[in-house]
């Protein structure tokens, strides 16, 4: 083999390589920018979430209004020690301080959030991800199919593997809860609790009530969040978790998975009653 | 097929190459527009130049909220200090008349004040929001002389980009960038809700800057240094908080 062979070799190999990742079906499970926000919303929700609390143990009380300190009653305080010992919690320590590096990382983690939120947002809205993929059928949000979907959860009865292609209406639904309500709670109550942005946008902060309602309101949307958190990756567990969150990364499910080849398009919605 | 391939990997390197030379553009336009913190070269510095270069071009001149007489808080609170020190005591059982704030750096008429002399400068009053980077708040009423003020009397030079500010306790120094220095609410403040600046609260001169957090409203002020840069104080970054591991600029 002469050297002028070694660059076609090494681009057939490649080619085989693609040839061989290529989906076998030309739909994948989900869009490439779906998948790529989806894993980074996830590192920054999690760095989000640590530091978060690391913050909290600097003042674990929680007021509403304007203002609120160790001098004014609180509307609750949670049961956790302080790291510091201004604080009467009970515990005979104090934690160490962690407020420095976790707040450098809370606001980074911040704007991976929101840029990578915003960007995905705006695929979701131009490509017809919410259309398609998101939002309900009309069919699917009448009592008595809602009720019939709230049952099969709490039945814990499984998805078909055909079901495995769409999302069903309560999916749907918390996906847009999260996605268009608690996220954005978030975020306006994070910026809520900017002196900067404050004096910029003062009613985004008399809206909420004041500076201490929206760290209130910050922490339990945090709550929701985690919630959501824990049952999605329950129900993730629960489907299948390997060919899940395999196809969260790849975009494919495995072969046994995929739809019958009669069904004319894999991506739209399954909307019929499945029962 | 390596046709392909070559011109694929020539516009690839086109594209890299200027989104390379976009971002050292775009460094060095956000350098000249003082967009960039002295602690951006910290581990999480891209999240702290994005917060910082963010909250300048949009809040820049905005003025921190203000609030109504009633709400004042009638139990404000001071957190705690350090121990003040005997050259404190000393000038505390003078009744202050020693304390003296020294003005240096880029300014035309280097100086040093006397508490009974900045008392006699125009004084302006907020009733603004602290709020702690812990997260607890209060509002008062504070009166003082404008940064501002000083600023002009002593000449600042042009060149001014911060001032940085020192606290009778040597760990507890600060600095701000002008924007926040010439804002009309940045007070060496004398007074709190219509009586002399408690110690507690950092009486007898307290650095108010209400579009930031309470860490950098440094109690106990006693020097001021205008300067173009932050590099020979300290470490280099700033302020005494990144040192410590808090961010320069506490505007979130």
């Amino acid at each position: 083999m002469s050297s002028l062979d070694a660059p076609q070799a090494l681009s057939r190999a490649v080619a085989q390589t693609a040839e061989a990742l290529r989906p076998r079906h030309t739909s994948s499970r989900h869009p490439g920018v779906v998948r790529v926000t989806h894993w980074l919303i996830t590192l920054a929700f999690l760095a989000l979430l640590v530091t978060g609390v690391a913050i909290l143990f600097s003042h674990p009380r929680f007021y509403w209004g304007e203002i609120g300190n160790v001098n004014t009653r609180p509307l609750f305080t949670l049961p956790i020690p302080a790291s510091r010992d201004t604080i009467a919690t009970g515990y005979g320590f104090v934690l160490p301080d962690q407020n420095g590096w976790s707040r450098y990382l809370h606001f980074e983690a911040a704007w991976v959030a929101v840029l990578t939120g915003l960007f995905y947002v705006a695929f979701g809205f131009l490509d017809g991800h919410f259309r398609r993929n998101l939002v309900p059928a009309p069919s699917d949000l009448s009592p008595a199919s809602l009720a019939r979907d709230v049952g099969r959860h709490l039945r814990f009865a499984l998805p078909s593997d055909q079901e495995a292609w769409s999302h069903n209406v309560l999916q749907r639904l918390t996906y847009l809860l999260v996605i268009f309500v608690l996220f954005p709670l978030m975020i306006w109550t994070g910026l809520a609790m900017s002196p900067a942005v404050e004096g910029a946008f003062p009613s985004l902060v008399i809206a909420l009530g004041g500076r201490q309602s929206a760290r209130t309101i910050h922490f339990f949307v945090t709550i929701f969040l985690v919630l959501f958190l824990l049952v999605h990756v329950l129900m993730v567990y629960l489907a299948g978790f390997r060919e899940r969150v395999g196809a969260m990364i790849v975009g494919r499910l495995p072969e046994r998975m995929e739809p019958e080849p009669a069904e004319p398009q894999h991506t739209e919605p399954q909307h019929t009653d499945r029962r | 097929m390596s046709k392909i391939s070559r011109r694929q990997l020539m516009t690839a390197g086109l594209w890299s190459a200027a989104g390379a030379s976009g971002l050292v553009v775009a460094a060095k336009v956000a350098e000249r527009y003082g967009l960039i913190p002295p602690d951006a070269r910290v581990l999480y510095g891209a999240g702290e130049t994005l917060t910082y270069a963010a909250q300048r071009l949009l809040t820049r001149h905005s003025l921190a909220r203000e609030f109504g007489r009633s709400e004042i808080s009638k139990d404000p609170f001071a957190n705690e200090v350090d121990p003040l020190g005997a050259d404190f005591q000393r000038l505390q059982d003078g009744g202050f008349a020693d304390w003296r704030l020294a003005v240096d750096g880029l300014v035309a008429r280097p100086a040093s004040f006397s508490l009974a002399e900045l008392k006699s400068f125009p004084r302006s009053t907020q009733i603004t929001l602290i709020a702690c980077e812990e997260g607890w708040s209060y509002i008062a009423e504070w009166s003082g002389v404008p940064l501002a003020h000083i600023l002009n009397l002593v000449g600042a030079l042009p060149q001014a980009r911060y001032v940085v500010y020192r606290s009778i306790q040597p760990d507890w120094w600060e600095s701000i960038d002008m924007a926040d220095a010439l804002h009309p609410q940045t007070f060496l403040t004398l007074g709190m809700n219509g009586e002399e600046l408690p110690i507690a609260f950092g009486g007898p001169l307290r650095l108010r800057v209400p579009r930031q957090l309470g860490y950098k409203n440094v109690k106990y002020v006693n020097r001021l240094t205008v300067t173009d840069s932050l590099k020979p104080f300290g470490k280099g970054l700033g302020s005494a908080s990144p040192e410590g591991g808090y961010s320069w600029y506490a505007g979130i």
